[in-house]
């Protein structure tokens, strides 16, 4: 007899039932870190029909869980701030699942918010310095390794030299990516691109051109989360969480074991599938964080819709866009619809709306299952959750 | 303002390291000439960056060596942004030491083009004084016999 998975038990046993952006997303001159956090929360409840002070387990990274907790003038009595990275949300949803089961509190809110074009709150990430006596500050930043760009573009150069993967490859992503976004009324970047257009804009660190990268917005976004019980009486359908996983491996990127493979996606993804007991056959929509082009090709990798070093072949037909058999980011992803700093949660937000089916134009048929992925940092944390309507259970 | 023992005066503007008691020895390897690297008693292996307790096996019985400075490129970028102390376009590496180890560098006496760099290609290494303090590890191409 194979040994008990204890997560199997907690399938289905919590739901999301509000999401929701921020009033305005992209340019936003006008709010704080903090209030893009605050619009997001009040927009989730009352998509959950909910108030404030229903909230009694309050999670959210980038910013405290006190700073936020102060801000929204709330009293939680359980809170978590994992905080490594932009995944930080998906990873939550783990542990507000732990917490809901445990009946420790009933009404779960996840909250993310970065002023990341206009930086204005002085909080959240970003806005701290690389401290010159850290591993980062000794033994990459003296290297000109500043910012994303220059450390999440190390993998994909591997990946190109180790299976053939291709500029072109990676950029029909950011086209396809673009058609979502041009469906999503919040969108920042609309105009179809080709993949041409992709390859001639400007160069930001080989093998990345600028299209190739994601956005840096102003946005904020929540979720709420109850016991699936609790769920069913509330306005909205609720979205079941099927399974989640998590995982980190190093911190720094040059000490990636095998930048063709990230082993927290691994077994974040393991995880997750084994919980939900569905097969990626299964996944109607998934919402993979592309951060960079190359960034959701290494997921359905290492997530197993893939075989290793054959992402490239599969999105370069156009697979992944409107009409294709593998809706992916059908918000239009980091890439092209918005990206503040930690855009994990805007993955939970479109799944949510993906299996409550009410994204309108960019509506998946039939979209009963699918799955939000994310790494944090350059590779080095990841989070997954499976999750399903009613239809799922 | 400081100067390099060559004499030449210099106002180095790129992030520089502050060591810890556990990479000095390191970074005063470095100013030697010496790339000293740890090796493992316990488990044989050699790693990067340093630390008094091996991320292979948690042995604590780890001493000092003088690692090669040969290697080969395992994965670079080339920024397209110049930074404080980096003229762009400028090449960044992670280079795979021929006793194991993997660290981050610049890849420097070579074009920083795509169509002459290549992961696995042997390097070797530079010191690079930048500071009449600091001394940092770059890699150049070891010339093709
Ligand atoms: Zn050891």
């Amino acid at each position: 007899m194979p040994p008990a998975n204890p997560r199997r038990d907690l399938r289905g046993s919590v739901a999301i039932v509000g999401a929701s952006e921020s009033n305005r997303i992209g340019v936003r001159p006008d709010a704080s870190a903090l209030t893009l956090h605050a619009e997001a929360a009040k927009n989730a409840l009352a998509d959950a029909g909910l108030g404030i002070k229903d909230v009694d387990g309050l999670f959210t990274a980038g910013v405290t869980s006190v700073q936020l907790g102060e801000y929204l003038g709330i009293v939680p009595r359980y809170t978590d701030g994992t905080s490594v990275g932009g995944c930080s949300f998906i990873i939550q949803v783990e542990h507000a699942m732990l917490a809901l089961a445990a009946g420790i509190i009933n009404v779960a809110l996840i909250t993310h918010g970065e002023s990341g074009r206009s930086r204005i709150g002085g909080i959240g990430a970003g806005h701290r310095g690389i401290p010159p006596d850290s591993p980062q500050g000794q033994f990459e930043a003296p290297f000109g390794t500043m910012g994303p760009p220059t450390l999440f573009s190390l993998p994909a150069t591997r990946h190109m030299h180790q299976y053939g993967t291709t500029q072109e490859q990676m950029a029909q992503v950011a086209v396809s990516t673009r058609q979502w976004a041009a469906m999503h009324p919040m969108a920042m970047m609309k105009e179809p691109i080709t993949v041409e257009d992709v390859l001639a804009s400007r160069p930001v660190c080989w093998p990345y051109t600028l299209f190739m990268c994601c956005l840096v917005t102003d946005a904020g976004g929540a979720i709420v989360m109850t016991r699936a019980d609790m769920a069913r009486g509330l306005q909205r359908p609720p979205v079941y969480v099927l399974g989640t996983g998590e995982g980190t491996e190093h911190n720094m990127v040059s000490m990636m074991a095998d930048m063709t493979t990230s082993r927290a996606a691994k077994v974040s993804g393991k995880a997750a599938f084994e919980m939900a007991g569905v097969s990626q056959g299964d996944i109607d929509v998934a919402e993979l964080y592309d951060a960079f082009a190359f960034t959701p090709m290494l997921a359905l990798e290492d997530l197993g819709f893939v075989q290793p070093g054959e992402s490239g072949a599969f999105v370069a037909d156009g697979r992944t866009a409107p009409g294709g058999e593998f809706p992916m980011n059908t918000n239009g992803g980091g890439l092209s619809y918005t990206h503040s700093g930690m855009y994990g949660m805007f993955t939970l937000i479109e799944l949510t709306r993906q299996l409550r089916g009410e994204a309108g134009e960019r509506q998946v048929p039939n979209a009963n299952v699918g799955i939000a992925h994310g790494p944090g940092g350059m590779f080095a944390a990841a989070g997954t959750l499976i999750a399903g309507n009613a239809n799922s259970l | 303002m400081p100067s390099t023992s060559d004499g030449s005066v210099t106002q180095y503007a790129g992030p520089l390291p502050q060591p810890t008691p556990e990479t000095q020895p390191f970074f005063d390897g470095l100013k030697e000439r010496r790339l000293m690297v740890q090796r493992c008693e316990a488990c044989g292996q050699a790693y990067y960056y340093p630390r008094p307790i091996c991320p292979h096996c948690m042995s604590d019985y780890v001493h000092w060596f003088q690692a090669s400075g040969k290697g080969r490129v395992y994965s670079f970028v080339i920024s397209h942004r110049s930074r404080p102390g980096f003229e762009a376009p400028y090449v960044i590496a992670v280079v795979e030491l021929d006793e194991g180890p993997r660290m981050m560098t610049n890849l420097i006496g070579i074009e920083p083009d795509p169509e002459v760099l290549r992961c696995d290609m042997p390097v070797e290494i530079v010191y690079d004084e930048v500071t009449l303090e600091v001394t940092l590890p770059k890699f150049r191409p070891v010339e093709q016999a």
